[in-house]
């Protein structure tokens, strides 16, 4: 456990929680307006800024946010203009920008190992001046998409009813896709540019697995963000075997192991709550029997007990059982 | 009429709306007074949900004034004033939101930037989530309920902001008779507390005797402004009050084209409400 007491360690696990924290908090509002795969967008684009810093000399993290910042606004715009997902338009521009990055730093010299490290992450790439850069980034994500959830949340799930609420709906579409840019700036170190979408989608895919209502799911999410990207890295910095691996797939496999485990317990979630929705009050016409009847129903007695008007029904084998006196009726 | 000293909710004079250079209102004039109830009527594509979405501002008008509460819909600022609740299948979305969420989120035309809801905010969200009969579902998610309990929600959330004046388009589409029953009782505990309702509908149901204005749409014109009409009437040519099936030949063939949507991914879509 030496490892964790080196200052490079220390720099990537500060690194790896602020990540954590912010790209689920953005991915919330992507998922909510179903552009789960725009921060996989932005970071290709990034890959062109980048590639732009290793060639020019300047720190990669600040061309990496111009240029996705430039990018999500350029989206932004074709998406408001554009076809109602402008799939195909933002197609164009993810594989302009990784094809931009790829020859850019060919032409700058670079080798593509060093390009590796913003691809897929690493842990011992980060600078003190990259730290103190990806906390002040992801502060700004963490405190908008928090502080400003009510409008960000409202523009999100019905645009023409907050435009007549009064909200400057497009200036909030702008600023989700300018922090989808921060973000994948931020998470570039640690789970790189390739994977970032998955820090900011496979979070909310499983918070929601379990929550109903949006609030729990943007905390539950950056709190198991937060563990998959701490997680993660501590995997990578300590592979079984003599292996040297990258900490982005530790990452987003822990993250995707998250989510296989809370699925079957979300699927059963579902499957409960449909078995136990109401059934329709309504007088029974006939008042049929169920005929031969030894069990007795009751609160623990294993049959799901559904609320039908003003009693219960249990059901089993395709019937609905009522009790009534002393037998039990068919509903 | 004497001009009244307190300018009317809407006053619209010669409006026009053109979707994607395609004239699709013309020459509308349409005053509404404080305390009315209208209902717009009219058949598929007559231009009914268009003038409602010009009305709150949400498509500019290409000719044409338009003022809501006596201030020109480009000044217009006092979005509080205003509920709107849009037609559209569902309240749902990507992600999981809570019957309580959806309703709260019509509370901010009362809210300023990052600041707590007060206790006079959860009141009015508790109160709404009351008129409409959801009490039991707060907690529930949006997606769990039924479509008319959905619909509810959103009435509720248009509740929320205390508004003046509601837009309702078309809340009972797809909404079966006991949630079209219960949302008329919501609509006239609204009525009676004096709100001004324009309601786009293409059948009234149970609503219609909360209706005391009917405006029937026809090819984007107003083809009818006055006493409330019955459903079947909406459709005959001289508004008369003929007891006839409500099944027979529509007024007119549907004027809708058929657009088809081959668009480059930069092109703008020909979305029949002019969405973008």
């Amino acid at each position: 456990m030496d490892l964790l007491s080196l200052p490079f360690m220390q720099r990537a696990l500060i690194a790896a929680v602020v990540t954590g924290l912010a790209a689920p908090a953005v991915g919330t509002y992507l998922v909510q307006r179903r552009l789960a795969l725009m921060g996989d967008g932005l970071g290709h684009v990034a890959v062109t800024g980048v590639a732009l810093g290793l060639v020019t000399g300047i720190a990669p993290t600040w061309t990496a946010v111009v240029v996705a910042v430039v990018g999500a606004v350029v989206l932004e715009l074709i998406r408001e203009r554009g076809h109602t997902n402008g799939d195909v338009a933002l197609a164009l521009l993810f594989y302009g920008g990784l094809a931009g990055g790829v020859l850019l730093t060919g032409i700058g010299g670079q080798s593509a190992a060093r390009l590796q490290q913003f691809l897929f992450g690493s842990i011992t790439t980060v600078s003190v001046a990259d730290v103190i850069a990806v906390m002040v980034l992801a502060a700004v994500v963490v405190v908008i998409c928090v502080g400003l959830s009510p409008q960000l949340f409202a523009v999100a799930q019905d645009q023409d009813f907050a435009r007549v609420a009064g909200l400057r709906v497009r200036g909030y579409n702008m600023l989700i896709a300018v922090l989808a840019a921060v973000s994948v700036t931020v998470a570039m170190r640690t789970v790189g540019l390739l994977l970032v979408s998955a820090l900011m989608v496979v979070p909310v895919a499983t918070a929601q697995q379990v929550t109903r209502s949006f609030r729990t799911t943007l905390a539950a999410a950056m709190l198991l963000g937060t563990v998959a990207s701490l997680g993660g890295l501590l995997i990578a910095a300590f592979p079984p075997g003599d292996v040297r691996i990258a900490p982005g797939p530790t990452i987003v496999l822990l993250a995707l192991a998250g989510f296989a485990l809370t699925w079957p317990l979300g699927a059963w979630l579902r499957h409960r709550h449909r078995l136990e929705t109401p059934f329709a009050p309504g007088v029974n016409v006939d008042h049929e029997l169920a005929g031969e009847h030894p069990h007795d129903h009751g609160d623990d007695c294993g049959h799901v007990a559904v609320r039908h008007g003003d009693h219960l029904d249990y059901v089993h084998d395709g019937h609905r059982h009522a009790r009534h006196d002393e037998h039990y009726d068919e509903h | 009429m004497t001009t009244p000293a307190v300018p009317p909710p809407i006053s619209l004079e010669d409006g026009a709306v053109a979707l994607a250079g395609r004239p699709v209102l013309r020459g509308v004039d349409l005053t509404v007074h404080s305390g009315d109830f209208l209902a717009l009527m009219g058949a598929n594509g007559s231009g009914k949900s268009t003038l409602v979405r010009a009305l709150t501002g949400l498509l500019p008008l290409t000719r044409g004034r338009l003022e809501l509460f006596g201030t020109p819909i480009r000044e217009f600022a006092q979005w509080r004033r205003l509920g709107f609740v849009p037609q559209r299948a569902g309240a749902a979305s990507g992600v999981p939101a809570s019957v309580w969420e959806v309703v709260a989120s019509g509370r901010l035309t009362h809210r300023r930037l990052l600041r707590p809801l007060s206790r006079a905010d959860r009141a009015a969200i508790d109160e709404a989530i009351e008129v409409v009969g959801l009490q039991d579902k707060t907690r529930d998610g949006v997606s769990q309920l039924s479509g008319g309990q959905q619909q509810r929600a959103l009435i509720a959330r248009a509740l929320a902001g205390q508004p003046d004046l509601f837009f309702l388009d078309e809340p009972t589409a797809g909404v079966d008779l006991p949630n079209q029953v219960a949302l008329a009782a919501s609509l006239g505990r609204l009525k009676e507390r004096g709100a001004t309702v324009v309601l786009v509908a293409h059948e009234l149901g149970p609503l219609a005797p909360l209706v005391d204005r009917s405006v029937v749409m026809r090819d984007g014109r107003v083809a009818h402004d006055g006493a409330a009409l019955a459903d079947h009437a909406v459709h005959q040519a001289g508004f008369g009050d003929v007891h006839e099936h409500h099944c027979d030949e529509p007024a007119r063939p549907r004027r809708r084209d058929h657009l088809p949507d081959v668009t480059s991914p930069l092109d703008q879509p020909l979305d029949r409400r002019g969405r973008r």
